[in-house]
């Protein structure tokens, strides 16, 4: 009768030889091939004082991006908290009083901002939903903590600093305004 | 005599066998903290890897944060557990690892304040006698482990490893004793003396080479393997893989009772390849030693580093071996020991004991 399958193999059940009962040369044979890897190229890298090259669109750690006056671009609309699949984002929402036009865009900002980066997945899926530009991830890596409350990044954090802009031309959409 | 000059040599001796004894206890527990280490950089380089290095300098502080870190777990004892039982069964596996290291030469005698020194413990005569009967009662250590946990998986797990462990006890009993035939003394001493002169008697070879290995490697063989199994090393080491057991015998233990456990073994591990080391190469017996035999401290410290060097190239080939095969499954384990090992230990003693008589009837001396 024909085999089912093309695949099948012929299991032999030969009985071992002398050389195989033995198990000596088996397992000398083996030895020397253990014996011959530890003097080969190890394949480990000394993380952190040696990285791997990244891709460009790498996802680590989030920005809120200012405009080109300086102005926080977020609004605080909660699209990026309702798309995120692990709720990490929260938000509280504020007004712009009279003396505040430089320090934000429109007339609503967020007053608390806050991402959990331990329930973060860095899927980017924030980053495509918000409507304004204001939220990125860079390809830095978030580092590590020994609290938990030292994960969850607040404004400060994530805030980019006046003088230390990040470069996210890659990711940005062709079509916003560089403004 | 005059009485104060037999306190006095009293005194010296006393005071010299205390350091050795915590000498040897200290290197004893050194080595196999550092063999821990050892198997970690061994088994990551011969998988294309590096070893621990982030711990001190090339990762030698490692086995003091892994001690450290059993000593801050949580020590925890199972409400249904045998109490007493729990506590002692790492005491005894612990215990009996220390105690073989009492017997064993390392190193000849040295002058010290006009005395010579045996570099020994305890020169007692029935030394290779004490150390199969101290590694029958660990057996218990594990057994008692096994049942106080009141699992079933650590049951099977002690059930396997002690029924492993008297198994392969035949045939390492049965080899030794091809080698007590041939020194004609039970005496590690004796045998490691009679390792010190040239091999096969031939001239044109340097003294200290007249190693046991080179007349009977079938029983180095088969006391090699009974060796791994002994100290529940892979590939034998079914009672305490986690692939199959969970943990063995030792699923149940936390923080330094587990630590004594694992920490026995690699005691034991470093006791056999001592075993090995002074029965079957010579012990502190090297090359050339009888050109220093007008120094007796340097003798004795170059016989020791030389033993040492034998002890770790034991220990390496532990590892070696370890992370090579495969394990044994139970029946092939059981068939290894009673139906491969005791037969061709026997056909060994035979075969010394008709080498023995020949030799006597042909040059008339043993």
């Amino acid at each position: 009768m024909q085999a089912l399958t093309n695949r099948s193999k012929v299991v032999s059940n030969k009985q071992m030889s002398l050389m195989e009962r033995i198990y000596l040369p088996a397992i000398l044979k083996g030895m020397s091939i253990t014996f011959m890897h530890m003097f080969r190229k190890r394949a480990t890298i000394n993380y952190p004082d040696q990285t791997r090259p990244i891709a460009p669109v790498y996802r680590g750690k989030h920005v809120l991006k200012r405009d080109d006056k300086g102005a926080e671009r977020c609004t605080a609309c909660g699209l990026c908290a309702v798309a995120c699949p692990a709720e990490a984002i929260t938000m509280v929402a504020a007004e712009r009083q009279k003396g505040e036009e430089h320090l934000y865009r429109e007339e609503k900002y967020a007053a608390v901002y806050e991402i959990n980066m331990l329930r973060c997945i860095y899927c980017g899926l924030c980053e495509e939903a918000c409507p304004k530009e204001a939220i990125f991830l860079t390809d830095i890596p978030t580092p590590t903590y020994t609290h938990r409350k030292d994960y969850i990044y607040g404004k400060d954090m994530l805030v980019e600093k006046m003088d230390h802009r990040y470069d996210t031309s890659k990711r940005q959409n062709h079509l916003v305004e560089k403004a | 005599m005059n009485i104060i000059f037999l306190i006095d040599s009293f005194l010296v001796s006393f005071i010299a066998k205390c350091t050795i004894v915590v000498t040897i206890f200290g290197i004893s527990l050194g080595m196999a903290a550092y063999a821990t280490y050892g198997e970690r950089k061994v088994a990551a380089w011969m998988q294309d890897r590096r070893g621990p290095n982030r711990a001190g300098p090339w990762g030698l502080l490692q086995p003091i944060a892994d001690g450290g870190k059993m000593f801050f777990k949580e020590d925890f004892i199972p409400q249904a557990s045998e109490k007493f039982l729990f506590i002692m069964a790492p005491g005894i596996a612990m215990l009996t690892a220390l105690m073989t290291s009492a017997v064993i030469p390392w190193g000849s005698d040295i002058l010290v304040l006009g005395q010579t020194i045996p570099l020994q413990v305890a020169n007692v005569d029935g030394g290779i006698l004490y150390i199969l009967g101290i590694v029958s009662i660990g057996v218990y250590g594990i057994m008692i482990g096994g049942w106080a946990s009141n699992n079933k998986y650590s049951l099977m797990g002690a059930i396997r490893a002690s029924s492993q462990m008297i198994s392969y006890e035949l045939a390492m009993g049965l080899s030794v004793l091809a080698i007590i035939m041939m020194s004609g003394s039970l005496n590690l001493r004796d045998i490691v003396h009679g390792q010190e002169g040239s091999l096969y008697g031939l001239s044109f070879l340097p003294a200290g080479t007249n190693w046991n290995i080179f007349y009977q490697p079938l029983g180095f063989l088969i006391f090699l393997v009974c060796a791994f199994a002994e100290t529940n090393r892979a590939p034998f080491d079914l009672p305490e893989c986690e692939t199959e057991l969970v943990g063995g015998y030792h699923t149940e233990y936390s923080s330094m009772k587990l630590g004594f456990f694992l920490f026995a073994e690699y005691v034991n591990m470093f006791v056999s390849s001592t075993v090995l080391a002074t029965v079957y190469f010579g012990g502190f017996s090297f090359p050339g030693m009888n050109m220093l035999a007008d120094n007796p401290n340097l003798l004795a410290a170059v016989g020791f580093a030389v033993l040492f060097i034998k002890i770790i190239f034991f220990i390496f080939l532990y590892m070696w071996v370890r992370w090579t095969i495969p394990r044994f499954r139970y029946d092939q384990l059981m068939h290894l020991g009673w139906k491969s090992l005791i037969p061709l230990a026997i056909i060994n003693l035979v075969l010394t004991g008709a080498v023995m008589v020949l030799k006597h009837s042909i040059t008339g001396q043993w």
